[in-house]
Parts: C-alpha cells; structure tokens; sequence
C-alpha cells in the first residue's frame, strides 16, 4: 500500500488548507525556479525517464507528447490547454483535484508551458463543475497575487493561465473537439494529422493534456523521475487517483500505487464489495467506454495499464465501477450505450447512426425481445462502427457491448429465452432493428 | 445525438440584455483571448445568459452573436449542440437534473427519477403546475464515487436517498436552501467510514521539508527508456478476441470442394461381414435384462388406449353399448374397471406364452 510519504496529492479530500499557503507548506511551489532554471530539455528527459504514461485514458507517454512541440515557433504563439472536461461515466478525480488541491495544477501549467515553450494555458473545465470552476479561479487568482505566474513572474517564465469551459458535452473531451469547441465551436473532432502539437488551437501549435498528468508533474521533476519509475510495474509506473463507484462499502477516490491489485484496492479503501467477494458479479476497470470484466477474472489483476490489456479490457481513467449480483448487467449496459448515443456529435455516419441503432438492439436484449442471431448480429455491427470514425468515441460505444457478449452471452441468451417462452403480445412488434 | 430546437415563438421573450455586472464581466471573458478570437468566449457568454435568465432565448442567442461579431447561425449551433443550455423555461426555485448514467444507476438513480416523476411532473423538461419546478434526466455528472446524485442550478446534491431528494425538493419550492454535498455524515469524496489516507497534515508537512532538504542526488544519467508497448495503442484493449470474432458462423459459410474434404477426412474401417450385424455388447444382452421376458410387451393395460383393447372394434362407431365394455373412463367408471381386469387378465396369459416363445429362440 502506497504511504502518504509518497502520495502526490496531499489535500485530495480538501480537509487540509485550500490556500495557496497551504499548499505551498505541504511542499507546492517549491524550488519551481531552480526546475525551470534547468532549462526544457531537462525537464522533457527527466519526464520522458519517469515514464509517466497520460492519465486521462489513452496512456500516452506524457514526456514523448511534450517534446513533440516545435522547438522554434517562429513568433507565432504556443499552448499549453488542459482537459479537465472530465465525463467519462464514473470519472470522477479531475474534479477532486480542481476544487480541492488546484495548486497541483496552476504549478503543473506553469512548468509544463515551459517545457514545451507554450505561452499561455487555457483550461476547459467541462460546464457542470461550477463550484470546482471557481476553485480553481480562486488558485489561479492567488499565484497572480503571488507573483508566481503572469508577466515579470518570480519563476522567470512569462505564463498566462485562463480558465475556460464547456457546457455539457462528453465529446468535447477527446482533444481536437475540445479545440473546435475552446475556439467557439460545436464540438466536433478533427480530422489528423495535422497533429494538435502541429496545428491546435487557432491554428497554432498545441498540447492537449489531463488535468492529473499535468498536475502530478512539479512533484515528480521536484522528487525526481527515480523516486516515481520506482512505484508499480515497468511501463507502469507511478501513482494514481483510483475512483471506486457503485457497489462497494465505502465508494471513495484514492491515489493509489500503480499495479495495486482490484482486492487489495477494495478491502483497503473500499470497505469491501457489498455482500461480500462471492457477490461480485463484474467490473467496469477504467471508466465507460472500458470493456466489463466478470468477477473471476479481475479479482487478483493488477490495476495498471497492461494488467486490465490483459483481461481484454482497458485501464482508461482507473473509475472502477463494481457491479454486485443485484446489477441487471445488461441493462447497466445498455445505459452506457444510451449515454453514448445521446453524446455522439453527429459528425461519422458510423457513429451517429450505429450509436442508435445498438442502443435500439441493446433495449430489446434487456427485455429478451430479441432472436438470438442478433446477439451476432450486434457484435458484427460493433465492429463495424469501431475503428471507422474520426474520433474514438465510437470505439467506446462498441467496446462495452462487445465485452458484454463476451462475458456474459448466456445471460442474453436466457433473457431471449425467458421472453420467448412467455411470449404472447397482443401488438405486433413496431420497433424493428432499422 | 439529441435534437434539440428553440422554444415556440410565444414563449419567446422580445429582447434581451445582459446585466450592467454581466456586461462588465463579459468584457473580461472576451479579453481572455486573442486579438480576432472573440468567438471562443461564446460558451460562457451563452453559459451567463442562461444564469441570468434561466434560460437560452433567441434573443439572448442573437445578442451573444452581435456581441462578438459571429454569424446567427454559429451562435446557434452552439447553443443546440451542448446540452447544458436550457432552449426553454425552466422551473423557477429549482431545475432538478438528475444523473441516470450507469455509475448512478445501480447507485438507485431511478428512485430518484421516480420521486421527481411524482412530485414535479411525469415528464422531464416540464414544469410543475406552479411553474416553480422542473426536473430532467442528465449523462454523468462527474460525481460518480458520490452516486447517487443531482444538481441543481450550481451546486450538487449527493449520497441521496428518494426520501432525502423529496426533502430537499420541499425545501427548494419553500424557498430554503440546502447544504449542498454529501448527504450522508461523510467528507466530500473519502470513504464513509473514514479516511484511509492523508491522515496526519503536519506528518505530510514534514515529509514535503524532508524533500526539500534532502542532500542532492548525483545527477542521474536520465536513460530514457522509451515505452515498449506502442503508444498509439497503448490503452486500447484487445478486442480481437476469437469468440467475438463475427467471422465466425455455424454452419461454416465457407464451401468447402467435397474433394478436398474427403482428402482430409479419416478413411473408414473396411466392411466386416461379421461384425457389421453385430451390436455393443451391453445392447447385445451379455447382461440379460429381460430374463424373465416382458410381462406385456404392448405394455401394461392401464397404458392402453382403450380403442385397442382386445375384442374392441376400432372405429367411430365401435364404442357403442353392443360391445359390453361401455364408454371408458367417462359415463361408466365401475363398468370401466370391469372390463380392465377382464382385458388385463387376458394380456398377461399371452404375455406369459411370448416370453416362453423368446426363451426358447435363445
């Protein structure tokens, strides 16, 4: 189990001072002039060495995307702009860092736009977090009043932070949507390349990062790229903010060593799976879009990366959504196929039409309403849509439905069963698969 | 996709502007951006509209519009694209959006939708009759380890039970407010039974001096060991998997040339006249089960159709009173019963003479 020694996020819970005292007494700002004084390419190897891979999903070596920034931009102006539009269904640790240990992240900005020779940071927070958005204003405010960031800083990088945000789309996430829409746009991804690091934000060059990768990046190059790449697992490695939702005993968000395994996560932080470990039906490890894994397989797997790759799901954001015997799994996910449906931005056929259309099939399978060939019917349309769309969005509508089938075919097909015995309906079926 | 469409015509208000301090702040969003890249602020010009007068008017859309110098058209894109801002009037002293996504779901967001759907209105986006109340159905809300939960206007409401939304819908239509967080005795986001970590701040304190005066390391050699796994597929999870391959079909839709298949297919054992007539020896009746012969080899009486019994003729006419044996079953149980015994007595007499006849073929 991780100690606090070496957690990064030491307020996570807000119980200690918010300030910007506060933070800097539990160690924030601290030597940030003597990191920056080391110039960008210490900071971009050291990040690059400490192996950090991107919190907000996909796993991207953060290091590796920094220094794909134009050394030179020739006058034109760079950006840092961070995705805190957090609404992967059970994320919920960006929210936790914003309203709670912002500090984390105005240093993080600062640092980070330094090392890739941004100007100035924009923050899209997602339009719910309200209260979380004025937070973070108060933070940003306090290092203005600090001297810390702005013009003629005390750090000697001249860095502007801006607080932006969304109003309530999912897709505005996936990061060159999150460009359309921080440019005063409908949310709609672009097509790559051009890369972002090539042509982002008003067309100028640009990196996309998590609010976590971001914000846990002053502790490592403070503690040093050693001390991080020795927690968890080669490829690995680090910490991380674990949300565990849904039916444990103490739901909670937790940082966490990588590679912890989902008992000992549970027994230590979450009280436990409700009912005991032989009610556990199925995890959702990393977020919606993360294929579900049943109880057996993901009991003793480490929670990192490759671990979850492993069972044929994916790690994503690390929200552990655990689901007892009680949960209608199919049901639990045809919701999820719901949520992707109404999020769809409309922009790939496959993608807008196929979101329907499985929810459509998804409904059906709940109540067994179905013929069984359409169980194959519906995995042969998900992989259809997976792969054929600009964004991943679509990928992560097909990937749930597809580890359902998987995992839990029999399950479908009793329903289907169960139905068909009991079938005599008055009205002729009028909902068709279209 | 959700379509999404302005409010009819009538409920449109004439005009709109913003507030002198709105106006004010406005000013300063706009000058977050660059020089020529007033557009950006349109989401939170349309996101302070909306706070101003509870909802998104046409009015207000072109207003934005004029303000920074965009085509009606985008504003409007914008507005019908996110989801967040109201195209209609909302309830006034509260707009309850309850998160339905499956985190909260299985957290028991339905109740919650339930106690709207009988205290506010059965539909979402509807008013109750006072106008004061409305409620809708949201995608995640990003308080997941907090499910279940709702927002209303700014704040969250979480850790809620059907019992503690209608107190907290009663209190909002009486004009009260509430503590908005966890309704549960619990701190923010951290276990409810306690803390299992930051548990000590002036321990966390000491160890952040601790770091900061720690003798300096010799500079590293930064080996940068580049990741092994390909980064562009980093996270993505297997998904070829080979029982969710489609290509798989039963019966195979591959046709396969006869000839090749009989190539490939184990020869069969040659004829053997001897054994061809030949069954498993536990068929054959090494192990006799039938030592003493079938009682009834047409089975026993009370098995029969009656149409078969013995001296009955078989037809539609055949069960008339001339025969003795009456109706069966229905009319006549006792007569029934008789002409049973007589039949059963008869069978087992021949069934007797054909096992006789079976040990004798042995």
């Amino acid at each position: 189990m991780l100690q606090d020694k070496d957690r990064i996020f030491t307020n996570i819970y807000g119980r200690f001072d918010r300030s910007l005292r506060g933070a800097m007494d539990r160690g924030l700002w601290d030597g940030t002039d003597e990191i920056i004084a080391k110039g960008r390419d210490w900071i971009i190897n050291e990040m690059k060495a400490s192996g950090l891979r991107g919190r907000g999903g996909a796993g991207f070596p953060t290091g590796l995307k920094w220094s794909f920034m134009p050394k030179d931009t020739k006058g034109m102006p760079a950006y840092l702009v961070v995705n805190a539009d957090e609404s992967e269904p059970g994320t919920c640790k960006d929210r936790e860092i914003l309203r709670h240990d912002p500090h984390t992240l105005v240093e993080g900005c600062l640092i980070a736009g330094f090392a890739m020779g941004a100007t100035a940071a924009y923050i899209y927070v997602r339009g719910e977090f309200i209260r979380e958005r004025e937070a973070l204003q108060r933070a940003i405010d306090e290092a203005y009043a600090a001297n810390l960031i702005g013009r003629g800083n005390k750090n000697g990088y001249d860095f502007e932070i801006y607080v932006h945000h969304g109003a309530g789309a999912y897709i505005c996430g996936e990061e060159t949507a999150l460009l359309e829409s921080l440019e005063g746009k409908k949310g709609q991804p672009r097509l790559k390349p051009p890369f972002p690091a090539n042509m982002g934000l008003y067309g100028a060059p640009t990196t996309v990062n998590n609010v976590e990768s971001i914000a846990v990046a002053p502790t490592i190059l403070r503690r040093g790229a050693g001390w991080f790449s020795s927690i968890g697992r080669p490829n690995n490695v680090g910490t991380k903010l674990f949300m565990l939702v849904g039916h444990v005993n103490t739901p909670c968000t937790v940082e966490e060593a990588m590679g912890i395994t989902f008992r000992e996560l549970v027994e230590k932080h979450g009280g436990g799976v409700r009912g005991g470990w032989d009610n556990l039906l199925a995890v959702i490890p990393g977020g919606a879009s993360c294929p579900v894994v049943k109880a057996e397989d993901i009991i003793d797997c480490p929670m990192d990366f490759d671990g979850l790759r492993e069972r044929k799901s994916s790690f994503g954001t690390a929200a552990v959504i655990v689901m007892d015997k009680s949960t209608d799994i199919v049901k639990a996910i045809a919701r999820l196929s719901y949520f992707f449906k109404h999020e769809s931005c409309g922009q790939c056929t496959p993608c807008r039409e196929g979101t329907g259309w499985m929810w459509r099939v998804m409904e059906r399978l709940v109540r067994g309403e179905a013929q069984k060939r359409e169980i194959d019917m519906l995995l042969d349309v998900t992989k259809q849509v997976e792969g054929h769309t600009i964004c991943a969005l679509g990928d992560a509508a097909a990937w749930p439905i597809q580890g359902l089938i998987r995992n839990f075919r029999p399950e479908i097909e009793r329903r289907i069963d169960e139905f068909s015995y009991n079938a005599h309906r008055v009205e002729p079926v009028l909902v068709a698969a279209e | 996709m959700s379509v999404r469409r302005l409010a009819e015509a009538t409920v449109q208000p004439a005009s709109f502007a913003f507030s002198a301090e709105n106006a004010a702040w406005a000013d300063l969003t706009i000058a977050k951006y660059p020089e020529g890249r007033q557009q950006s602020a349109v989401i939170p010009l349309l996101m302070r509209a909306q706070e101003q007068e509870g909802w998104v008017s046409k009015a207000a859309i072109e207003t934005v519009a004029d303000m920074l110098s965009m085509p009606y058209i985008r504003v409007l894109e914008v507005a019908t694209f996110y989801t967040q801002y109201q195209l209609k009037p909302m309830g006034t002293k509260a707009h309850i959006q309850v998160c339905g996504t499956t985190p909260c779901m299985i957290r028991g967001a339905e109740e919650l939708m339930n106690v709207c759907r009988s205290r506010i209105h059965h539909e979402q986006f509807h008013t109750n009759e006072s106008g004061t109340l409305s409620w809708e159905e949201v995608e995640c809300l990003g308080a997941c380890v907090n499910a279940p939960m709702v927002m209303v206007f700014k704040d969250t409401y979480e850790d809620l039970t059907p019992e503690r939304l209608e107190e907290i819908i009663d209190a909002f239509e009486a004009g009260r407010s509430v503590e908005p967080g966890p309704q549960v005795d619990r701190y923010y986001s951290a276990p409810a039974t306690g803390f299992t970590s930051l548990l000590d701040e002036d321990a966390i304190k000491r160890n952040a001096r601790a770091w900061r005066d720690r003798p300096a390391e010799p500079a590293a050699a930064a080996a940068v060991a580049s990741p092994a796994a390909p980064p562009s597929e980093a996270a993505r999870p297997k998904t070829s998997a080979e029982e969710t391959n489609p290509a798989i079909k039963s019966p195979s839709p591959v046709k396969t040339d006869p000839a090749v298949e009989r190539a490939e297919s184990v020869k069969a054992p040659a004829v053997n006249e001897a054994q061809a007539n030949k069954a498993e020896p536990s068929v054959e009746g090494d192990s006799d089960q039938r030592k003493s012969g079938p009682k009834s080899p047409e089975g026993s009486a009370d098995m029969k159709a009656p149409e078969l019994m013995k001296g009955e003729p078989v037809g539609a006419d055949g069960k008339g009173p001339a025969t003795g044996a009456g109706e069966p079953g229905i009319q006549s149980a006792g007569k029934d019963t008789a002409g049973r015994t007589a039949d059963g007595s008869d069978e087992t007499a021949r069934g007797t003479n054909t096992g006789t006849q079976g040990g004798e073929a042995n």
